[in-house]
């Protein structure tokens, strides 16, 4: 074929200009001011690897522009004060009714804006997608392995982000004033005065005198509009530096080392699938906008403290810890004139902080136990950290457990369910599911793992019966082809863990032993690392190809009399060839 | 090199790792394949393949320009406000404008991903990585520079200068919290000013003699209003008629109130009534009150099971027992609802014997 005129600007070399022309123009006035062409140099070029995952971090980014995009269109209608007015506007049901001014210009935005309806059930689909987006994207880099050396920080850097667009939610979705959001600032009012010793307090000064008082939604406002936004810009941007600093890490295959990054560039092939990502991100939340009502404010009412309807929840990420505030026991604890509500504070104030600090801690967590001190950029599968896999994925599982605790109510009504026996199901659940999930998962991958190396040495499996001409059947193996064989045998071998606590060293010294922490790591090392399959030595991997050459021998004599079965394995053609013919 | 004990693994004393390469991923079983040889596209190859796709994005990016004039077109035509239009049930203009800016960004973002895949090159390249620290010897200048600028401010060696900045600056930090002060009043500065009636976290509008009155319409209830099994929502009647000057409430004051006073009125059986110690005069004809607001968080109760006199929060689910003190029977709730003792006053409408005995809605550190 005649390749020649074929565009190859992606090749390694860069492209020589043709002379003069404007977007050179334009770059040389802009680098003789902003001297921006050292950088660019070769950010401009950048690579960046391919693999749909990568895309999830993406979705968050974009989700994230459109929130700024269509909130600040909702700023210029939003009135955010809770001073009392009488409803005059085009929804009939609630016209002459007294309302705050947030509600009053939220049914504003919702009948009497042109496009104000769209852009608020976009604003509330893309926090919806924001907040999803970053837990799947957490997901994907924990159980990659992404987030270990030299990526730490930027797990951090996630995570605060993934918090803060927990309350951005929370903070977004209250202003509204209508029924559904009042009760959730009443019941966070009550988390507030579950704190011990200052509560009441935080309370007052929150609401500026008791609840509901005149200041939450003003302030909630500040907090919403430019507080947490500022943060998460600032978080947002740091991430971004990070990444393109560390540049992204891949897959292991052929090529792809952990000295090198293979991929696209980014101008073009990136900024145009990027940026037309965001198009799409953008596109979809429109239609989710148009075409699914989302917190229709208008059903719910206007905020009144003595009136609550029935399934009452909170959005979906902060549906977990409702959950575990749904299914904790009453206790109360009463002496000395004070009380202390465990069955609100555990939940509320203490489980949140402790899940957020150990997701926070697990890179270093991780660290620790290996002891590994080694750059990473090749990813790692799932399977080949089995623990680590499975204690996410008990992690998940708790945090389903408490999700699905959130909608006990929901469940019952669906089910026809005893809502009591759900709850004391929960309380048992919480804490069992993850423990069966975390040893389910860990055997899991540690087959998967099996599997793996019976590939490298045998072959995958044809699906063709042989029949021995002593009649006994076996299935026929094929060698795996060489790049799947070399993906798969990227990975890295397991240190193996010698105890030298009651060894001597050269001079019959005994040798130091590390203090009881050590003791414990050397402990958690072990169990962490127990029972993984490693990879075939290339001397099991020589034995095995000559076990496979044997095994051919073998069946050499009923070779080319009849169809040997490749014909069937979804390799070959099958024209031209029949089975055998008598 | 400082490299050899950053890189590798830690094993820490008395224990010894073995068979780590230095690398992370290090392939010894199969040699690198390399790079897939690069396919040609029929877009690279086939002028014909090539015109198409350029006809194929430039019609998307037409699509897209259709979409946004149908958005503007939709904007001036769909009414919206008190007689919208409507089309299949749903807002015409929310509709319309929703799905065409939906097309004419999906079109835009389909066009150019398809620009990239079919006609942008699509060679594979290679870049080398860097390690992420610094090399060794710009370690050592920065290390330098910054140990000769300590040196030059003499921060170590003259500790009063230093501890006196830390310790101004560390007060600094008092100014942040204390500026705050002001966001609101104390709890014991609102219970004493008493700026509406009824302030403070202890106490509710509630009062000897103040009428049980139906919540929104604010009439006053007789007892032979109630049937066996009814639920009232109610309200003091001070919200309706201040204690003070006898207009209603508005505002901050008939919110806060509303927020503490509600309560639900409930009749049964007399007989089916266990009341609690020193409750036995509480209620009227087998009619009972009880704070409206759940002790769990504060969220307001009205789902009411007439036969098994259950009261279900529908926040949280707390259940409380109304024929026996609103005990809890289930559900998170730590207390049960406090009880308002009724009467009848003089022209037959239940009425409170006392305020509430106890502090109503969420527990809070000085309860008691």
């Amino acid at each position: 074929m005649d390749t020649s005129k074929v565009a190859k600007s992606n090749a390694t070399t860069a492209a020589t200009t043709k002379g003069p022309n404007r977007a050179g123009a334009a770059a040389t006035w802009a680098d003789e001011r902003l001297g921006l062409a050292t950088a660019m140099k070769k950010n401009l070029r950048k690579v960046f690897p391919d693999h749909w995952s990568f895309m999830l971090g993406e979705i968050a980014l974009w989700s994230f522009v459109v929130l700024l995009l269509t909130g600040v269109f909702l700023t210029l209608w939003f009135t955010p004060s809770m001073g009392e007015v009488q409803y005059n506007g085009s929804y009939d049901q609630l016209r002459g009714i007294h309302m705050s001014e947030a509600y009053a210009s939220s049914l504003r935005i919702s009948f009497d804006v042109r496009g104000g309806l769209l852009m608020r059930q976009m604003h509330h689909w893309a926090a919806m997608l924001f907040v999803a987006s970053m837990m799947v994207h957490l997901l994907r880099v924990f159980f990659t392995g992404a987030f270990r050396k030299p990526r730490e920080l930027n797990w951090v850097i996630g995570c605060l982000l993934l918090i803060l667009g927990t309350l951005e939610g929370f903070t977004g979705y209250s202003l509204p004033d209508d029924l559904l959001s009042g009760t959730g600032i009443r019941a966070a009012d009550g988390f507030v005065k579950a704190t011990p010793v200052v509560g009441s307090y935080m309370s007052f000064f929150m609401f500026g005198g008791e609840f509901p008082g005149e200041s939450i939604i003003p302030r909630l406002y500040t907090v919403h509009v430019l507080l947490i936004p500022g943060l998460l810009l600032a978080l947002i941007a740091a991430h971004m530096l990070l990444l393109v600093y560390h540049k992204h890490t891949q897959w292991p295959g052929p090529g792809r080392t952990e000295r090198n990054v293979v991929g696209y560039p980014m101008l073009p092939v990136y900024a145009a699938k990027a940026g037309g990502f965001f198009f799409i991100v953008f596109g979809v939340t429109a239609l989710l906008g148009a075409l699914l009502t989302i917190n229709p404010v208008w059903k719910y009412g206007p905020y009144d403290p003595s009136k609550v309807t029935a399934g009452s929840q909170p959005d979906w990420y902060m549906g977990w810890p409702d959950g575990a505030l749904r299914i904790m026991p009453g206790l109360e604890s009463h002496f000395w004139g004070i009380t202390i509500s465990w069955n609100v504070m555990l939940p509320i104030l203490v489980l949140p902080v402790v899940m957020f600090t150990i997701l926070l801690l697990l890179p270093f967590l991780d660290a620790w136990i290996t002891g590994d001190k080694r750059d990473h950029h090749l990813l790692e599968r799932p399977r080949n950290a089995p623990t680590r896999t499975a204690l996410m994925v008990a992690l998940m599982t708790m945090y389903g457990l408490f999700w699905i605790a959130g909608g006990n109510d929901i469940i019952a009504i669906q089910l026809h369910a005893s809502i009591n026996q759900i709850t004391y199901f929960l309380r048992v659940a919480v804490f069992v599911g993850p423990v069966i999930a975390f040893v389910v998962t860990r055997r899991w991958c540690i087959s998967l793992q099996r599997k793996d190396n019976e590939m490298l040495l045998h072959g995958y499996e044809t699906g063709v019966i042989m029949r021995s001409p002593e009649g006994g059947y076996s299935e026929k193996h094929l060698p795996l082809p060489a790049t799947r064989a070399y993906a798969i045998a990227s990975r890295d071998r397991d240190p193996v863990l010698e105890d030298h606590q009651h060894t001597q060293d050269a001079n019959g010294v005994p040798a130091p032993s590390g203090g009881r922490l050590q003791a414990l790591r050397h402990r958690v090392r072990t169990l962490w690392y127990a029972d993984n399959v490693q990879k075939p030595s290339p001397a099991e991997l020589e034995e095995g190809h000559h076990h496979a050459e044997h095994e051919h021998e073998l069946q050499a004599s009923v070779e080319g009399q009849a169809a040997d079965g490749h014909q069937f394995d979804g390799h070959h053609l099958v024209e031209d060839e029949g089975l055998r013919h008598h | 090199m400082s490299e050899s004990h950053d890189k590798g693994f830690d094993s820490g004393p008395g224990h010894e790792l073995v068979n780590v390469p230095d690398e992370a991923v290090v392939n010894d079983l199969y040699p690198d394949p390399g790079l897939a040889e690069h396919q040609w596209r029929p877009t690279d190859v086939d002028p014909r393949a090539e015109k198409r796709a350029e006809r194929q994005v430039a019609t998307l990016f037409g699509l897209s320009a259709i979409c946004t004039i149908l958005l503007l077109v939709s904007y001036f035509v769909f009414d919206i406000g008190d007689d919208p239009d409507v089309v299949g049930g749903l807002g015409a203009s929310n509709l319309f404008l929703g799905l065409s800016l939906a097309g004419a960004l999906l079109f835009i973002g389909i066009g150019v991903i398809q620009w990239a895949r079919k006609l942008m090159a699509d060679h594979e390249i290679v870049e080398d990585r860097h390690p992420s620290a610094s090399s060794a010897e710009d370690r050592e200048a920065t290390l330098a520079a910054l140990s000769t600028g300590l040196e030059e401010s003499g921060i170590g060696r003259r500790p009063l200068v230093r501890n006196s900045l830390l310790g101004a600056v560390g007060l600094l930090g008092l100014p942040a919290i204390v500026l705050l002060r002001d966001l609101g009043p104390t709890p014991n500065q609102v219970k004493n000013a008493q700026p509406y009636p009824g302030a403070g976290l202890e106490n509710t509008i509630w009062e000897k003699g103040m009428r049980v009155v139906r919540d929104v319409v604010g009439t006053p209830i007789r007892p032979a209003d109630l049937q066996l099994g009814d639920l009232v929502n109610a309200e003091p009647e001070g919200i309706f008629k201040s204690p003070e000057d006898g207009k209603p409430l508005e505002g901050l004051a008939l919110q806060v109130n509303k927020s503490k006073g509600a309560v639900v009125v409930v009749r049964m059986e007399p007989d089916e009534i266990t009341p609690g110690d020193g409750r036995e005069n509480w209620s009227v004809d087998g009619i009972v009150c009880y704070s409206k607001i759940c002790t769990h968080v504060g969220c307001p109760i009205s789902l009411y099971e007439r036969t098994t006199h259950h009261l279900l929060c529908p926040c949280h689910q707390s259940t409380f027992d109304l024929a026996d003190s609103a005990r809890v029977v289930f559900g998170p709730a730590a207390r049960p609802l406090p009880q308002l003792p009724l009467m009848v006053d003089d022209e037959g409408y239940l009425v409170a014997q006392s305020g509430f005995t106890e502090p109503v809605g969420p527990s809070f550190w000085e309860r008691g």
